[in-house]
């Protein structure tokens, strides 16, 4: 392992083209270069997939259906037929980070999602539209939801600010779930790596070890968008239906 | 020859297509949650919510504090509520509650509203 290759040198950021607009910095770094690259081959992914409709579809089209029907099928079960409307917004959500993950996953890839300060950005984009949603739709109704039903008068002082800073903690532990899952993957991976490389001819066996982890790693991002999307769709259904 | 075949290979191709429907329309809500709710997982989860609600609990208290300039009695008071709160978002995700922090489907009080389970 040669030196400055730390296994945590894959979530630096660096510069690509320096920008900075009235002392703030705004420069296209690898984290947004990625960033582009992900809406770039999602929105390729499915402008192609779709540009010939055929009846028997291809192996893209087939895919970006599968993809399409995946994720009205969890609005369905989650929110109902309610949901359909939300749905550009949790499919977008799903494909950016689903893809996100996966490029990660690449030999000089950059995970974008193993920044807690773009989890954090998505789920507080999340935490604020349904609060806005429940708001818009409940008025000041909404806040009965801080209320546990079937609780006696006496003890609403003490729960309603439990209810409340449990209410908060959704972006944060949304984000942290994303966040931590694949800064731990990416690292780990990175770590049995430089072993591979360590141990010479005896470095078969963490090589072997690396390939059964990388299908994992595929698992778990797949696992960690659909879990984000799936717990929009539940916030979207606590937000619409209150309790 | 061929006229044999064919009925038997479209038999098998409808019943293969029938699996794979079943399998796809159970996946979303049965085997996708199975995996996410499987040891690790779930304990993962289980630490991040009890770790989120304390961490809220502590910002909004130490934050009040200094605005009020109460220190250090408010940030006791939103450490033990947080706490409680993460207990609560515990127990919420241990009962399964469509895995959300959210609100609980039917409470004692709210047993006439019915909803999707």
């Amino acid at each position: 392992m040669a030196a400055g290759h730390s296994p945590l040198e894959q979530f630096e950021i660096h510069r690509l083209i320096p920008i900075e607009v009235g002392g703030v910095d705004i420069s296209f770094n690898n984290s947004a270069l990625f960033m582009v690259a992900t809406l770039a081959i999602g929105s390729a992914f499915l402008v192609f997939g779709m540009r010939r409709q055929a009846v028997v579809p291809g192996r893209v089209q087939s895919l970006a259906e599968m993809t399409y029907e995946f994720i009205a099928g969890l609005i369905r079960d989650t929110i109902g037929s309610e949901g359909r409307r939300y749905f550009p917004f949790i499919f977008t959500l799903f494909v950016f980070i689903l893809l996100g993950n996966m490029l990660g996953l690449l030999p000089y890839g950059f995970t974008f999602t193993s920044h807690i300060i773009v989890t954090f950005a998505l789920a507080f984009v999340v935490f604020i539209g349904v609060t806005i949603l429940g708001l818009v739709r409940h008025g000041l109704h909404f806040f009965s939801f801080f209320v546990p039903p079937g609780v006696p008068i006496a003890m609403w002082p003490l729960l309603i600010p439990i209810e409340i800073i449990s209410y908060l903690s959704r972006p944060i532990s949304l984000s942290v779930r994303l966040f931590a899952n694949m800064l731990a993957g990416h690292t780990l991976l990175k770590v049995i790596g430089g072993f591979v490389a360590a141990l010479g001819i005896f470095g078969i066996a963490p090589l072997a070890l690396l390939v059964a982890l990388t299908g994992l790693e595929l698992v778990i991002a797949f696992l960690q968008a659909y879990v984000f999307a799936i717990l929009t769709c539940l916030y979207i259904n606590d937000a619409i239906h209150l309790h | 020859m061929t006229d044999d075949r064919r009925p038997s290979d479209l038999e098998d191709l409808d019943a293969k297509l029938r699996a794979a429907q079943g399998r796809h329309g159970g996946e979303p809500d049965r085997a996708g949650f199975a995996s996410d709710k499987s040891g690790l997982s779930i304990a993962f989860r289980i630490g991040v919510e009890l770790v989120a609600a304390l961490a809220i609990g502590v910002a909004i208290g130490w934050l009040l504090d200094r605005w009020l300039g109460s220190s250090p009695w408010l940030l006791i008071v939103f450490f033990v509520l947080g706490a409680a709160a993460g207990i609560m978002n515990v127990i919420r995700v241990a009962k399964g509650y469509g895995g959300s922090v959210g609100y609980r489907k039917t409470g004692p009080g709210a047993a006439g509203e019915d909803r999707k389970d």
